[in-house]
């Protein structure tokens, strides 16, 4: 149990990461990633979404769609559920982590489009659901793999404010070759596997 | 119809190439790199997107009256969500092929930044003709940005078996590369249209000053 749980944090968090493998969520890595702190803040905000939403849509798909059989209506009730949690979360965290809602600024908001939370909803709403702690360990980590390929970008970006760059590469060229150097570098773990 | 309008109606049109959504505005990154290594499938991603973009568009700004500001998001989200479903159920019957390999990147749509970015920007404040047009401009500007995309990595990863490109780092680069190359020639469109602009009002200038000469003679 352990090694399996232990594969399958390194799965989500390295050989399958959600950026460099899955290509989920580019937008916010691309659009948050230009200070080491937007990019953290994001990212935990996007964590902590991504497994309470992913924990909910996973009862309700077992629950509820796949008991009255109406799989096809995933899209539209994983949606509200995600738009919905994120405005509850808005409000908790406003009332009683004050401190912790600062910190994620605006990008709370903005995770209700963030395609790697319906992203990772959908791959564990499917029609044959994982068990709940495989569940939630993946989306957990998940997130945080997000969290880390956000940091790190940002890392590059802050040390590129300096570099000199070609004209037409400033912006958004640049840091997708930057990125595709780190894909790179994720896809050499991709034959890696521990116990499953 | 005046004139003002005519002109919005002209920039709003050339919004897929101005303002693309994929070269300027850096959104629908997603779909754009992990459904584009052959350019068969980024075609069909491309028009699926433009259809669902089209159609939330219109019904959008046809409701914008009548839809309360406080609640407008889950609005779009709802309506573009009930759109994507009628989409994987009519690739699930007649491209069951596309509607396999592109999995739930189908089901994204409903989350793509693209339609939620028009819905906000454009069609919750703009008559639905205008919404049409702007529609059709940006989902024209995505459909050639996802199939060049696609293209490019099915020459280079297929044919001629450089095989990164057929990962997702290779998506990253091809799509970094094709960014700049519109950036230079966007930029170097952009200089020649000056430069013309400044020989005609050079012209323009010199023809004055040769009648007001001759009306002195």
């Amino acid at each position: 149990m352990t090694i399996t749980i232990l594969g399958i944090i390194i799965s989500a968090l390295i050989t399958n990461n959600i950026v460099f493998s899955q290509t989920l969520g580019i937008c916010p890595f691309l659009g948050v990633s230009k200070k080491l702190k937007s990019a953290a803040g994001m990212g935990l905000a996007v964590t902590l979404v991504m497994t309470v939403s992913t924990l909910f849509t996973w009862v309700i798909n077992k629950y509820v769609l796949l008991n009255l059989d109406m799989g096809y209506l995933r899209v539209i009730v994983f949606i509200l559920v995600i738009a919905g949690l994120v405005q509850v979360l808005d409000i908790l965290l406003k009332k009683f982590l004050p401190a912790l809602y600062n910190a994620f600024g605006i990008y709370l908001a903005l995770i209700t489009t963030n395609c790697a939370v319906l992203g990772t909803a959908m791959l564990f709403g499917g029609d044959a659901p994982a068990d709940i702690v495989t569940t939630f360990v993946t989306a957990l980590f998940t997130g945080l793999g997000f969290l880390m390929a956000l940091a790190v970008m940002a890392g590059v970006r802050e040390r590129m404010e300096t570099a000199h760059i070609p004209r037409f590469f400033k912006g958004f060229p640049i840091a997708l070759l930057a990125a595709a150097i780190m894909a790179m570098a994720f896809f050499g773990f991709s034959t890696f596997s521990l116990g499953g | 119809m005046d004139k003002m309008d005519k002109k919005m109606l002209k920039r709003t049109a050339l919004g897929g190439i101005l303002d693309n959504p994929v070269f300027v505005l850096v959104l629908g990154m997603c779909p754009l790199i992990a459904v584009s290594t052959s350019f068969m499938d980024a075609l069909l991603m491309g028009v699926s997107t433009a259809i669902v973009l089209l159609l939330s568009n219109v019904a959008i700004s046809a409701l914008r009256k009548i839809t309360p500001s406080a609640v407008r998001l889950p609005i779009y989200l709802m309506v573009v969500a009930t759109l994507v479903t009628i989409l994987q159920m009519f690739l699930d019957k007649y491209i069951p092929d596309f509607y396999a390999s592109a999995g739930r990147f189908i089901a994204l749509i409903a989350v793509n930044c693209i339609i939620l970015a028009r819905a906000e920007a454009f069609a919750g404040k703009n008559d639905v003709l205008s919404s049409l047009v702007d529609a059709a401009s940006m989902g024209l500007g995505f459909i050639v940005a996802i199939a060049i995309l696609g293209g490019v990595r099915q020459l280079l990863g297929d044919v001629l078996g450089i095989s990164i490109f057929t990962a997702p780092a290779g998506g990253f680069i091809a799509l970094g590369l094709l960014m700049a190359l519109f950036n230079a020639a966007l930029f170097f469109a952009k200089g020649y249209a000056a430069r013309r602009e400044a020989r005609k009002t050079r012209r323009e200038a010199r023809r004055s000053a040769k009648t007001v000469k001759e009306e002195a003679l």
